[in-house]
This record gives C-alpha cells, sequence and structure tokens, in this order.
C-alpha cells in the first residue's frame, strides 16, 4: 500500500503531468497545454493546445489570456514557396466533431512581452476565449527548448 | 537552385567568435539552414528536428558541416546565438554577421528573409528548408520545413556518402 501511495505521488509529480491535465467547457475538451523554455524573458513564448469539439455547432479560439505575458496572440506558420512567415491570426476555427492542435509548424500562441523568463518544469495558466463555448482556464506546462511535445502516454495512469 | 559552396562568397562569425567563409565548408559534407533566435515556433522546431536528425546519424554526423545563418543580426550576436545553441545537438554551428554578408549568402542559397514589423516588435519570414552539400560542395538537395525524419535521413545519408 505505502508502495502505491509513493508511485501515486511520483506520477503526479513527473514532468509530463501538467501538460496531460483535461480541461472541459461547454462541448470543448482542451487538453496537452505545453510550452516552450525561453532564453530570458526578452522573447516571445510558445503556446500549444490540443481542443476537441465533441458537439454539433462550430466553435472557434478568439483569445488568449495569461498572466506570463503583457501581450498573448494567437499566430499561424505558414510556409509559401518555402519561405516561412508568421501572420497574426484573428480566429482559429475549432469546427463540430474535429480536434484542432496548435502545434509546431502551424499555429501556435505567441506570447509577448513575458512577465520572466519560462523555465523547464513551470507551470502557468492561460485563459482560452471561445466564440460559442466561453471561456476556460489552462495549466501550461513549460517543456525544454527542444520539445516537440508532452510525452502524455507515459504520464497517464 | 543554391550555388556550388565552392563559388559562394561570404565572411560571417560563429557563435564561438571565429571568422567562417563558405571554403572552409570544402571537404566536408554541409547542412545549412536560415532562421533567428526570437522565433518561438518554427526556429526551435528545425533544431530540435535536426537535432533528432544528427543523434539518429551518430558518429557519420561528426564529418557533417551543420550550420545556422541567422537572418536577424540585429538581435543575434555571437554570445546570443551561442546561448540559443546551447539547447541544441552541439554539431550545429551558429553564423552571423553584417547584414549585407548575411544577404551575399542568403543570395548565394537562393534564400529569401524580410523583416516584417509586428506591432513595435517585428519577425523575419524566411526561407525554412534545410540546404544540403556534398563534400565537395555540390549542391545535394533541400529538407523541407518539418518534413518527416523517414524521408530527410536518406537525403543525408546520400550526402555523407
Amino acid at each position: 500500500m505505502r508502495t502505491l501511495i509513493l508511485a501515486t505521488a511520483l506520477a503526479l509529480s513527473a514532468p509530463a503531468a501538467f501538460a496531460c491535465e483535461t480541461f472541459t467547457v461547454g462541448d470543448l475538451t482542451v487538453e496537452h497545454a505545453w510550452s516552450r523554455a525561453t532564453i530570458g524573458a526578452g522573447r516571445p513564448g510558445v503556446f500549444y493546445v490540443e481542443i476537441t469539439n465533441a458537439g454539433d455547432t462550430d466553435d472557434a479560439l478568439i483569445g488568449l489570456a495569461t498572466p506570463a505575458a503583457g501581450m498573448p496572440m494567437l499566430h499561424e506558420t505558414v510556409v509559401m514557396d518555402g519561405v516561412a512567415s508568421m501572420p497574426h491570426a484573428m480566429s482559429i476555427p475549432v469546427p463540430a466533431g474535429q480536434t484542432v492542435a496548435l502545434a509546431p509548424g502551424g499555429y501556435h500562441g505567441m506570447l509577448m512581452d513575458l512577465s520572466t523568463a519560462l523555465k523547464e518544469g513551470d507551470s502557468f495558466p492561460v485563459t482560452l476565449t471561445f466564440e460559442k463555448a466561453g471561456e476556460v482556464t489552462v495549466n501550461v506546462e513549460v517543456l525544454s527548448l527542444r520539445a516537440e511535445g508532452p510525452d502524455c502516454e507515459h504520464a497517464a495512469q | 537552385m543554391p550555388l556550388p559552396i565552392a563559388e559562394m562568397v561570404f565572411t560571417l562569425t560563429d557563435h564561438r567568435g571565429k571568422t567562417v567563409r563558405p571554403v572552409d565548408w570544402i571537404g566536408r559534407p554541409t547542412l545549412v539552414f536560415f532562421g533567428f533566435t526570437w522565433c518561438p515556433d518554427v526556429c526551435p522546431t528545425t533544431l530540435s528536428d535536426i537535432s533528432g536528425w544528427l543523434e539518429d546519424l551518430g558518429p557519420d554526423a561528426d564529418r557533417l558541416n551543420t550550420v545556422l545563418i541567422s537572418v536577424d543580426p540585429e538581435r543575434d550576436s555571437p554570445d546570443v546565438l551561442a546561448e540559443y545553441l546551447s539547447n541544441f545537438d552541439p554539431r550545429i554551428i551558429g553564423l552571423t554577421g553584417p547584414l549585407a554578408e548575411i544577404e551575399r549568402a542568403a543570395a548565394g542559397f537562393r534564400a529569401r528573409f524580410e523583416k516584417v514589423a509586428q506591432g513595435e516588435h517585428y519577425t523575419m519570414d524566411h526561407t525554412a528548408g534545410v540546404f544540403l552539400f556534398r563534400a565537395d560542395g555540390r549542391f545535394g538537395g533541400i529538407i523541407d520545413y518539418h518534413e518527416d525524419r523517414r524521408f530527410a535521413l536518406p537525403k543525408i545519408r546520400r550526402v555523407l556518402e
């Protein structure tokens, strides 16, 4: 029994734990919220997440807010003729019955004016605003600058 | 198509402060990409992909010149590049220098970059692919942005032959 309690405690403090939490608002499920460590606070941070719309009405992510950054914005990395650019996205569609990922190389949150450098292992809250479902606040886990995403299969229990 | 390395002319400084010219790369296969340390999405992703490729190639990757050329010399000094690159595979070399030299380098690779205002900040649009060259400096192909490693690794192995 003691071993089991210890194992549970370890699982809860495992590095990937925060990013593997699931949050819901209305028909939307929000999970795998993560970010990358930054060098100092002068550079922007990044925010990635997965949103699943289990309902039968289309929705859209229209804004981000976080105490970690003065100016969080939605962006999309677009590669056209081999050139990458990063236009501002007014909103990110979350169609009925689909999962939308803010993920490396595509849609992402860009966290400008960080209040402090993001360090691996830290976490911070981000409030997502959806056109129809409203607001939901998630915990974002800071992974290494090299990370390509949280490893939730190992953390799942 | 990019010029052969032997026909490129530019002088830049690496993240350890050493002067680098393209002729220095001849004799080893070379992998070059453009980027900047301010960008939160594309550049860490590309550097992370490349670090993974180098690890998969193992000791063979020791024979490669693996080079990041900054398109943002205003913010990317050699020291800034050194701190940034310390997060990735140590075989990756970062280059920066005067804007005119970076423009000459980009012209040789037929790469493009452009400064884009973003509120009170700015970001850089830039060619996102990874350029490959054989040891004699001949162009050996491009790995597109975020290309799957199943396709990327054979392309690198081909220039290593």
